[in-house]
């Protein structure tokens, strides 16, 4: 591989990346806060898609139709948090974890039923031009996605850093008992965990239908899966890590393919997560888990 | 001030309270003492609403608060300090104070009681970017105890707060619950140290297997034969 492709791979895999990347917050906040694996999350995703398809059908422009994705999947998240995970948070860690199952195949066949089960084409939104910058190509719609990510994963950062709900997360997370012995009102931060990870998919979602314009009803089974590896990767529960997971997984992908692994595209993610984990069992930015007392 | 009514907790099939009753009143420090595992933690816990009661009444300022919600009961002025001290390590100083004054509206009113809690533990001050969890064991005893008093409680809950403290430390600790109190803080104290406690306290209850089985003035309570045996080393 010479260094142009090289280069020209690298830019495509951060684009496929922060894509990953989106998604992968979400899983990463829920579990950081409630020991969760949402196995829905990815199903949130595919609605965002099919919410940001039908706004952009309706002659809207493409921030519009990612505005009214994240919205829809905000209070579609909220409620699936609300209706199917909330009553079981007392009860064994298992239950939840099935619960979410329930909810993702729920999601998937609603939208077959609806939609039916072949990929959708996603109208061109935007002229697409390709620009060249030194030695690699760019696309406007590589551009979209790379300033909408970049964008809202800083928005996310300052959230979680500076406001006072963010602040409430990271001591959720820390100690659930504690922070809602300080007074916090802990139903009301873990409904917010779970709309900030809904925004940031629906996004992803809405960016990854248009990248490769195809929506369909189980787009979010493999990439939900591809991001869940990107957080335990980064480490599950750690921010940055899900970002710095999704990258990576994103890059390797790509460049996987690019070297002739194209067959085995859907395997180099599960590959890297076998082989980080046998390293560094709790991914690259996690911290080891700790025994409460 | 409060007053906890023939209180049981359950947790599955263990009976972790059986009918406990106590009162605290306005200005006072009461001791609650017991071995490991005699459900003083839990005693606590419940009172903070973090344990639900499966039977039994807690009247605090006339209102039951036995069913509502931790972030409801702190708002009404009942502040925890939890056993282990439990600062949140991974924030700094004053984010862990900030998190104390969760309850609080409004900028001015955090502002005020930080700089209250900054005043009476200026090593806080000091250290107020720090994480948390670089902080010594008697610093984070003290940010436990600072986060607490973010919210203004009436009444303050403080669950063994000299535990693996050094003696100098566990004397500095007793201190700054007497000065607390003076100034108008009521107290219930869990604590193993039962003769620290005792030697505080205006009154005392002795929890045993989760019953109250002997209460009186600490005084008394230091005296008595069954628990200067059991819990003095006497
Ligand atoms: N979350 C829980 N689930 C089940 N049982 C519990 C739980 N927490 C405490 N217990 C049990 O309830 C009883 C009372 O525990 P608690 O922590 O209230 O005691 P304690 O007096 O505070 O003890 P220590 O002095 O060790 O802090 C113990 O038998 C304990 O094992
Ligand atoms: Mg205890």
């Amino acid at each position: 591989m010479d260094l142009q492709t090289l280069l020209q791979q690298m830019i495509n895999g951060i684009t496929l990346g922060s894509t990953y990347a989106l998604i992968a917050l979400g899983y990463t906040m829920v579990y950081g806060i409630i020991k969760l694996i949402n196995f829905a999350h990815g199903d949130v995703y595919m609605l965002g898609a099919f919410v940001g398809l039908a706004v952009v059908l309706m002659g809207a422009n493409i921030w519009l139709a990612i505005f009214v994705a994240m919205l829809a999947c905000l209070c579609v998240a909220v409620t699936i948090e609300r209706v199917a995970y909330r009553p079981l948070r007392s009860s064994i860690r298992l239950a939840p974890l099935i619960s979410s199952i329930g909810v993702s195949i729920f999601l998937q066949t609603l939208m077959t039923l609806l939609k039916g089960p072949q990929p959708v084409g996603f109208p061109q939104v935007v002229t697409n031009t390709i620009y060249t910058v030194g030695l690699v190509k760019i696309s406007t719609v590589q551009i979209i996605i790379l300033v909408v990510a970049a964008v809202l994963m800083i928005g996310l950062q300052l959230v979680i850093k500076r406001t006072k709900m963010g602040k409430a997360m990271r001591a959720t997370s820390e100690d659930l008992r504690t922070a809602s012995l300080m007074g916090i009102n802990v139903n009301a931060v873990i409904s917010f965990t779970f709309a900030l990870g809904a925004v940031m998919a629906a996004a992803g979602g809405v960016l990854v239908g248009m990248y490769f314009n195809s929506v369909f009803p189980l787009m979010g089974v493999m990439a939900g899966l591809k991001a869940f590896c990107a957080a335990v990767v980064g480490g599950i529960g750690s921010v940055p890590g899900a970002v710095l997971g999704g990258l990576f997984l994103g890059v390797a992908e790509v460049l996987g393919v690019a070297a002739g692994l194209g067959s085995y595209r859907d395997a180099i993610a599960f590959g890297l997560l076998i082989l980080v984990l046998l390293f560094r069992p709790s991914g690259l930015l996690g911290q080891p888990e700790q025994r409460k007392v | 001030m409060l007053e906890l009514n023939g209180v049981s907790v359950n947790y599955g099939a263990v009976q972790a309270l059986t009918d406990v009753s106590l009162t605290v009143e306005q200005g006072e420090i009461v001791a609650l003492i017991g071995a490991n595992g005699a459900g003083k933690s839990t005693t606590l816990w419940t009172i903070s609403g973090l344990v639900r009661p499966r039977r039994g009444r807690i009247i605090f300022d006339g209102q039951d608060i036995a069913r509502m919600s931790p972030n409801r009961i702190v708002a009404l002025g009942i502040g925890h300090v939890p056993e282990g001290r439990r600062v949140f390590a991974t924030m700094s100083v004053q984010e862990n104070l900030e998190m104390g004054a969760y309850v609080t509206k409004g900028g001015r009113k955090m502002r005020e009681a930080m700089r209250r809690v900054f005043d009476r533990f200026p090593r806080l001050e000091e250290r107020k970017n720090q994480l948390a969890g670089t902080l010594s064991g008697g610093e984070q005893q003290m940010l436990a105890i600072g986060r607490a008093l973010m919210s203004r409680p009436k009444l303050l809950l403080m669950d063994e707060p000299s535990m693996g403290l050094a003696p100098m430390l566990v004397r500095e600790i007793f201190a700054i619950i007497r000065e607390l109190n003076a100034q108008g803080t009521t107290i219930l104290l869990v604590e193993q140290n039962a003769h620290m406690a005792l030697s505080i306290a205006q009154r005392g209850y002795v929890l045993e297997t989760g019953s109250i089985t002997l209460t009186g003035p600490a005084v008394e309570l230091a005296g008595n034969p069954e628990v200067r045996r059991a819990y003095l080393g006497a």
